[in-house]
């Protein structure tokens, strides 16, 4: 199975040149370490910056300049800043190409949960129910299952909801999966050494396997 | 030009009285309004309602006025960095109302802009959704939100002057222009306060007939939450 490092890695792989991205926070934050140079994209933080750049050395931290996650960052070059509103027009309006977020649940129709467990756990959506029912690709990277080994890929989700028939690709730490239009996790490649029998066991919703399914390939 | 200038955090934040709502800047750490949260903790005051992004950490920016029990509702989009908040909050301490980001800033944009209600996405098909009207438009639904405004708006800026024009400097801008606008009376405290006339109007963020009073604000502390250096 992946390690979250390379669950990045793999979605690193789908950014397209020329792109404006969102990150979100935990392993979405780490894509960026494994876009290639080659590739020019912009990333944007909600809180207010277009072009986040790579974390800062010791002397060039600035408390007055940080992402979504709350951690210190630089600017690209090219940036831009602005206000929250702004930001959220920004992201609303359609003009984010690809928004790349963590997920607890998500169902086999593309509905994503990732912002409360009632009762344990609740720290608020943020700008995840923002992001979700605009941008028009959506990748989710997650754990294939819980800590007590329950699948969270299911038939439908049971935490609440960030958002519906919005999730388009998922990397999971076993696999990629795309969302069929018609409701179905279609099974796309596996994690090198993992067979399409044990993702079959750790996947609740109906999984579409057509034909053979890759292994992953890091190069 | 109209001087709005006041001594001090103390002196613009002397009439907030219990149980009203106040609006306050910042994402996180970035640009909170520290001085004027200090001067609120001095107060004897109780039953408030804070509209900002989120709640601060334990011990400082908002979690200082939770601590104190100051606060009666909360108004927030992420409250994850705060276990004294979400204690409160699994509790039923502390009433609380977590609203996507986007949808927070809209709000509040529509209230500084006399714009009562408006539709989006975010949201539509969540509890979020729960009790408010749907339409649908051009094939998609979208999810009636309502303006928000606030007895006061307590802000953060880099650099101010006298008539209440602001600069934002970095990430600390986010919600503070927006809640300037949307408040009765906005307080503003700034890093640097300058005479009308020093600012290139070209570069002003915040136009100073949303403030109400400003000053310069002393020994901010702008703690970082992650400190985050690159290996």
């Amino acid at each position: 199975m992946l390690s979250k490092d390379q669950i990045a890695q793999r979605i690193a792989k789908e950014v397209k040149n020329g792109q404006y991205i969102n990150l979100g926070i935990g392993i979405p934050t780490l894509v960026a370490n494994y876009i290639p140079e080659s590739l020019e994209v912009v990333l944007q933080s909600e809180n207010g910056l277009l072009g986040i750049g790579p974390f800062p050395t010791e002397d060039q931290i600035d408390p007055d300049l940080i992402n979504a996650g709350k951690q210190t960052v630089t600017m690209a070059k090219g940036s831009a800043l602005f206000n929250s509103a702004e930001s959220f027009a920004m992201i609303r309006g359609g003009h984010v190409h690809l928004t790349i977020l963590g997920a607890m649940e998500v169902s086999e129709n593309g509905d994503i949960a990732n912002w409360k467990i009632p009762g344990k756990m609740v720290k608020g959506m943020g700008g995840a129910m923002d992001l979700v029912a605009s941008a028009d690709n959506i990748i989710v990277a997650m754990q294939h299952c819980s800590r007590d080994g329950e699948s969270k890929l299911l038939k439908e989700c049971s935490l609440p909801i960030t958002g519906r028939r919005c999730v388009k690709k998922i990397v999971t730490d076993l696999a990629v999966i795309e969302i069929d239009p018609d409701g179905g996790f279609v099974l796309k490649e596996r994690a090198p050494g993992v067979s399409v029998e044990e993702i079959k066991e750790k996947t609740a919703g109906k999984l579409i396997i057509n034909g053979e399914v890759p292994e992953m390939a890091f190069d | 030009m109209i001087n709005k200038t006041v001594k001090n955090a103390k002196e613009a934040v002397a009439d907030i009285p219990s149980d009203c709502t106040v609006m306050m800047g910042g994402f996180g750490l970035s640009g909170i309004p520290e001085n004027c949260i200090s001067a609120l903790l001095e107060k004897d005051i109780t039953g408030l309602t804070i509209i900002s992004n989120n709640a601060g950490v334990d011990n400082f920016g908002i979690g200082l006025l939770l601590q104190k029990k100051m606060v009666k509702k909360m108004v927030s989009s992420y409250v994850g960095e705060n276990s004294e908040f979400e204690r409160q909050l699994l509790e039923g301490e502390l009433e609380v109302d977590l609203i996507p980001q986007g949808t927070l800033a809209e709000r509040v944009r529509a209230g500084g802009a006399g714009i009562p209600a408006f539709f989006t996405p975010a949201g539509v098909g969540t509890e979020v959704a729960d009790g408010k009207e749907t339409r649908e438009f051009d094939g998609k639904i979208y999810l009636m939100e309502r303006w928000l405004r606030a007895d006061f708006s307590i802000v953060k800026a880099w650099k101010g002057d006298t008539a209440g024009n602001l600069i934002f400097k970095g990430t600390a801008r986010n919600f503070n222009p927006i809640m300037a606008t949307a408040g009765k009376i906005c307080i503003a405290e700034v890093e640097e306060l300058v005479e009308a006339g020093q600012l290139n109007p070209n570069e002003i963020h915040t136009p100073g007939i949303y403030v109400q009073r400003i000053f310069q604000g002393e020994n901010y502390e702008k703690r970082i939450e992650q400190r985050t250096v690159s290996k």
